[in-house]
């Protein structure tokens, strides 16, 4: 057993970090964070430049970094909020069409991908179909060159600013649920499609989107008709081993600054109480970057990290759920102030903390979802 | 990063199930309730070299490293294994880190299974160490008093054994007799002592993470079979989602204990700070853990002819006679951030 980070991953942290300081200055942080959109042309195409856009992927010959260097990159990207939504989404979509897409969709659209030049939106959830995906009734009808589409999406986040959509939609109603489903990659600049802005309590904003008889030729069907909840098990697996521990980190990390400033009567940090909330928290942090390692290293093994990939997702986003309330009240009035308030602690990443917590344990498969797969994988639980 | 055992772990792993298995079924375990202690036990793991195995080779040992004492540990609270090995192997360890020709004795002796030497966990007061795990069928305890750290002979009427919950060999112990022995003293004394209690934090960790794993396995197999109003129980969410945290909770409990251990062996600056972790971590998976075992076998589970009560017993006793999961976040909160003041 080993728990240490090669030299290799150690390396990559440093050359994330200086990548971050130059690529990352306070102003674009500051401008994603008040238009609520992780997404920035700029610097999509200096992670492109460094070969990080999948980084993991054999196309890029010897720049491609191994497993472990694209965790602990993932880790540097999401310690810091960098703008990587819309890039993250792209990937996950690109996966798919590697997979299961036509000779010409691939060459059309994977080396745009990997250029940073292209950013795909997900379109799989509608208002009366969240984590029960196979419950979309957004439909594609056959016509003579292609399709016509009509139907909804929800949380389409970026959907007004990708340049396409990975649309989940029934082919054939008359099928059961799972059989009936297609894929298609949808230009977002054809007629009939409308966006409409919804805002979250994170601050992000997403999207509906609205299909009204949007007419969509056959080339941009991925896999076959019908075969759709195959393609999308492929992005979904992506999904679920995405990772939160980061978060949890620079919320410890902030709220241990406050801890230590010397403007208290009392130190925080020198009271027994916050001792044990704040350790308590670090010690969470520990398992919750363990139980993601563990992910990685079955990757690493060409095993299907089923159970321990729920595991991970749901400790951590539960852990910050519970670390975010417990540690803003511990803060007490003063995590109230807004996040570009002048007055602010720690650069309101406390307060920001409590907004951004809550979504983490909804989005990419409910808690409630991690804990069937659990139940049924790791404890042999009947459905 | 690499997670998996190696052949030679595995195989130990697998001799000291194969082993407990025999020595220490349910039944035997049972059996040795009312002293805590299955002598017979004691001996078969003292030849399979539970002791030689945790004490460095210049000292007499096999200077086998924290991590596999950790797997064997694991199994030993899989399998509710009625002897105080881990408290055994600390002290050992204790002793062999002192360089004194009294310390050098007694672990000769312990070595030789002359004489069954235990560990105070916590530092004693006005000359008493309370509930000292092993104490009630050891024939000597190390343990600290401010900054020296004594070697007391038992059964000089200095032991009072007490019944308690975990039907653990626990007593309270007199040092102040004239056969107590001087060790050491000063700081390397406590230094001493307080990496001693880093060993046994981590150890009984596993132990946690063991009874745990095998109270949770139990009561999953439960939930496969039991039916309620003509469903399997584990299909109700009420009961499969509860299991699901907890399957989840042991799981992080089991590797953030090894990687404490790992960083113990590799003397890694966080080393203390993980050791504490993983105790209160552990502590706090293993009480949810068995708590659910008994609870959701219904009436079943409460009687004492289940063993799921036993498992719910262990593990408090074996935690608690240190302290609570806020002592050890404590200990984490001294280590983090002492050196930032």
């Amino acid at each position: 057993m080993d728990f240490g980070w090669d030299e290799r991953v150690e390396r990559l942290r440093v050359r994330a970090r200086e990548f971050l300081h130059t690529e990352l200055p306070a102003e674009l942080e500051e401008s994603v964070y008040s238009s609520g959109v992780s997404h920035d042309p700029g610097f999509v195409a200096a992670l492109a430049r460094n070969g990080w856009i999948a980084p993991e992927w054999p196309q890029h010959g010897d720049q491609t970094l191994d497993p472990w260097e694209a965790h602990a990159l993932t880790d540097e990207l999401v310690r810091v909020e960098a703008p990587t939504v819309a890039i993250t989404t792209t990937v996950m979509v690109a996966r798919v069409i590697i997979t299961a897409g036509s000779a010409t969709l691939k060459a059309e659209i994977i080396p745009r991908v990997m250029r940073g030049e292209v950013t795909i939106a997900l379109g799989m959830t509608e208002p009366e179909a969240g984590s029960d995906v196979a419950a979309v009734q957004t439909r594609a009808r056959r016509e003579e060159r292609g399709w016509i589409i009509d139907g909804q999406k929800m949380f389409t986040t970026n959907g007004h600013i990708a340049d396409f959509v990975f649309l989940l939609a029934r082919t054939s109603p008359d099928k059961r649920r799972h059989a009936g489903l297609s894929t298609f990659l949808v230009p977002l600049d054809l007629p009939g499609i409308e966006v409409q802005a919804v805002r979250t309590l994170s601050g992000e904003r997403t999207n509906i989107l609205f299909f009204n008889g949007v007419r969509l030729d056959d080339r941009w069907r991925i896999g076959e008709v019908d075969g759709g909840w195959q393609a999308l098990m492929i992005a979904l697996q992506d999904e679920h081993s995405a990772s939160f521990s980061p978060h949890l980190a620079r919320l410890l990390d902030a709220v241990e600054e406050w801890a230590m400033v010397d403007d208290h009567s009392v130190r925080p940090i020198d009271d027994r109480d916050a001792r044990v909330r704040l350790a308590r928290w670090a010690t969470a942090l520990e398992v919750a970057e363990l139980l993601e390692a563990r992910v990685t290293w079955m990757d690493t093994r060409g095993e299907a990290p089923i159970a321990e990939g729920s595991m991970a997702k749901l400790f951590s986003t539960e852990a910050l759920v519970h670390a975010a309330e417990d540690l803003t009240e511990l803060v007490g009035p003063d995590a109230l102030r807004s996040k570009l308030d002048p007055t602010a602690l720690v650069d309101g990443k406390i307060e920001h903390a409590l907004r951004f917590a809550v979504g983490t344990a909804i989005y990419g498969g409910t808690s409630e979802i991690q804990r069937n797969i659990v139940a049924q994988h790791a404890c042999g639980l009947p459905r | 990063v690499d997670l998996a055992l190696s052949p030679e772990q595995q195989a130990l792993v697998a001799s000291v199930a194969d082993l407990l298995e025999s020595h220490s079924s349910p039944e035997s375990v049972r059996k040795a309730e009312e002293r805590g202690f299955d002598p017979h036990l004691w001996a078969t793991l003292s030849e399979f070299g539970a002791l030689a195995m945790a004490v460095p080779e210049t000292s007499g040992g096999w200077g086998a490293g924290l991590l596999e004492l950790a797997l064997v540990a694991e199994q030993l609270g899989s399998w509710l294994a009625a002897a105080p090995v881990v408290e055994a192997q600390v002290a050992c360890r204790l002793l062999a880190a002192l360089s004194t020709r009294q310390a050098a004795a007694a672990l000769d002796g312990a070595l030789a299974g002359e004489q069954l030497v235990t560990m105070a966990v916590r530092p004693a007061g006005r000359g008493v160490a309370t509930l000292v795990p092993g104490a009630a069928v050891a024939d000597a305890v190390v343990a600290r008093e401010g900054d020296r750290l004594v070697l007391v002979p038992l059964g000089h009427g200095n032991r009072r054994v007490v019944a308690n919950l975990a039907a653990d060999p626990l007593a309270d112990v007199d040092l102040t007799v004239e056969a107590t022995v001087v060790l050491a003293t000063g700081n390397d004394a406590v230094e001493a002592f307080e990496r001693a209690v880093d060993d046994w934090l981590t150890l009984t960790a596993a132990r946690l993470v063991g009874s745990a794993a095998a109270a949770h396995r139990s009561v999953c197999e439960y939930a496969r079979q039991r039916r309620t109003w003509g469903r399997l129980i584990g299909s109700y969410q009420a009961v499969s989602h509860p299991l699901a945290d907890s399957a989840t909770a042991i799981d992080g409990a089991r590797l953030l204990m090894r990687k404490a251990a790992w960083a113990r062996d590799g003397e890694l600056p966080r080393a203390r700070e993980l050791a504490a972790m993983a105790f209160a971590f552990a502590a706090e998976s293993a009480r949810d853990a068995t708590y659910l075992a008994v609870h959701l076998h219904g009436g079943v589970g409460f009687t004492l002819e289940h063993d799921a009560q036993l498992h719910y017993r262990r593990v408090r006793g074996w935690s608690r006679v240190w302290g609570e999961p806020r002592d050890a976040l404590l200990r984490v909160a001294a280590q983090r951030y002492e050196e930032r003041r």
